[in-house]
């Protein structure tokens, strides 16, 4: 386990440091709310000579993602930033971009997506573009969105996998908090991502190569998507060995699901991102009071690790889901319906119910969580049947 | 290096394509056959042509065959049927014909 200095500061500074351990090619970068600083402190590291990145000042996040989409087909190690309404600008690169295989990594600070307008964190942009194919990491503190990072350029650049990864923080509360975090000296984080040597760079004269070609009219379309699906179906095996050697060297366990108390859990809660410190303090609570109460974090959405969380709620009585965000008109939040789909060929079923909480940075007080689980244990105890959608701290 | 062999890739599986949408080397554009999906197909009057070679200049697809510095005919595997040989012709020798009918002449 490598030395590490112990740092009070956001999670958008320590995003911005794995930036430059990394040492990008290019970062082609726009400022929106909450991500600006990551790019700002990331810039100034170029204007000192910290990082010798090619820095690309762009007109919108459209552009940011273009940019980003053909320095990475020339043959760069690419990185930027975004969050809300510039994820959802990004929308149509997004697509490109996996669909190309390229290696890009970008933090996005979820934000909710206006109207009305709202500068605050819930999931709707991330979820917006979770069929992109993208691989996407969560983070609940600055300490895992820094990790998220460093794992995500080794994961990304994998000749197994070759697709773009999102890491993502919670808006403002992950961002913009300060937090207590372990920063990796340079060097070993030199040596744990290794440099990017791309197999198929339009700069390459030697061997001309072309990008993004035409597949319509009876063509191939069909099949590259296949191979796409593959490729993120395959990348969930070295999310988790790139997540292990980092273990290795950083000391602080990974995995794509982190379960607490779930050996014996009767009641559980499935949460992303920065609430789940929230509901740990509140198992944590009543496992006091002898309840038999369990937590499981999702850190990685995409792959969505589906035998992992069928693995870890098959045998609890009642699990609620979180959701930071809606699918109008579905049933349920979009990580309800994938969880529930995830626990459908288990033998015994846990009692399901799905929470909306927090949309547009809500407040998620202790209290809405110990209500969360006091209906699971309602449910659980045969006292209350399992009802539809909740919206959770509504007036 | 031996050429990039795309004969069957009709029969290919999705993981016999190069990564990511990529032709994997260049000059190749000749050997992928551009004139499927043609509607209408050029030809040309021998006794009207002058030999002026508008048409070969202004053929986006290079598919006016040339021999020995004359017109002879139009390369069909290529020609997407856009009409601009038959736009620009000052003597009016080349007109666009349906696709699919009989056309003795065209060769």
């Amino acid at each position: 386990m490598a030395e590490q200095k112990i740092v009070a500061t956001t999670g958008n500074s320590l995003v911005a440091e794995a930036f430059r351990q990394c040492a990008p090619d290019v970062v082609p970068a726009y400022p929106i709310t909450p991500q600006t600083t990551i790019v700002e402190e990331f810039a100034k590291f170029v204007a000192q000579g910290r990082v010798h990145t090619e820095y690309v000042t762009v007109e919108s996040e459209h552009s940011a993602m273009s940019a980003a989409v053909g320095a990475s087909a020339a043959g760069a190690r690419v990185m930027t930033a975004t969050s809300s309404q510039g994820l959802a600008y990004m929308w149509e690169e997004l697509h490109i971009a996996a669909g190309l295989r390229l290696p890009i990594v970008m933090a996005n600070a979820n934000r909710a997506l206006a109207a009305p307008i709202n500068i605050h964190c819930d999931h709707s942009d991330i979820m917006g573009a979770r069929d992109t194919g993208w691989i996407i990491y969560f983070a609940e503190t600055a300490q895992e969105a820094y990790d998220n990072t460093l794992m995500a350029i080794r994961v990304a650049e994998n000749p197994q996998v070759m697709l773009p990864v999102m890491t993502t923080l919670d808006g403002f509360i992950t961002t913009h908090s300060i937090d207590r975090a372990q920063l990796m000296d340079d060097e070993t984080v030199k040596a744990f991502v290794g440099e990017y040597h791309p197999e198929n760079a339009l700069l390459d004269t030697d061997h001309p190569v072309s990008h993004g070609n035409f597949a319509g009219l009876g063509g191939t379309y069909f099949e590259f998507k296949q191979a796409e699906r593959t490729a993120i179906d395959r990348s969930l095996g070295v999310i988790k060995s790139v997540g292990a050697e980092w273990s290795a060297v950083s000391g602080r366990p990974f995995d794509v699901v982190e379960g607490w108390g779930m050996e014996d859990a009767e009641i559980a809660i499935v949460v992303i991102g920065s609430t789940a410190g929230n509901v740990r303090h509140i198992a944590r609570e009543l496992r006091a009071q002898g309840v038999k109460a369990g937590v499981l974090k999702i850190r990685v959405f995409r792959p969505f690790p589906f035998v992992d969380i069928a693995e870890a709620l098959k045998g609890v009585k009642a699990v609620a889901v979180l959701d930071r965000a809606e699918s109008f008109g579905a049933e349920g939040g979009p990580l309800f319906l994938e969880v529930r789909s995830a626990l459908y060929d288990c033998t015994t079923r846990p009692a399901m119910v799905n929470y909306i909480y927090g949309l547009g940075g809500a407040d998620v007080k202790l209290e809405l969580i110990r209500r969360v689980y006091s209906d699971l244990a309602d449910i659980a105890g045969g006292v209350a049947e399992p009802s539809g959608l909740v919206y959770l701290g509504t007036r | 290096m031996s050429k990039w062999d795309i004969s069957s890739i009709d029969d290919w599986k999705s993981e016999d394509f190069p990564r990511g949408a990529m032709i994997p080397e260049a000059g190749n554009s000749a050997d992928y056959v551009t004139g499927g999906w043609r509607s209408e197909r050029p030809w040309r009057d021998e006794s009207k042509c002058t030999q002026c070679l508008i048409c070969w200049i202004y053929c986006p697809d290079s598919s006016v065959v040339l021999n020995d510095g004359k017109v002879v005919s139009f390369d069909l595997d290529h020609c997407k049927g856009c009409g601009i040989c038959a736009h620009e012709c000052p003597s009016d020798a080349i007109s666009m014909a349906l696709e699919g009918c009989e056309l003795p002449e065209v060769k």
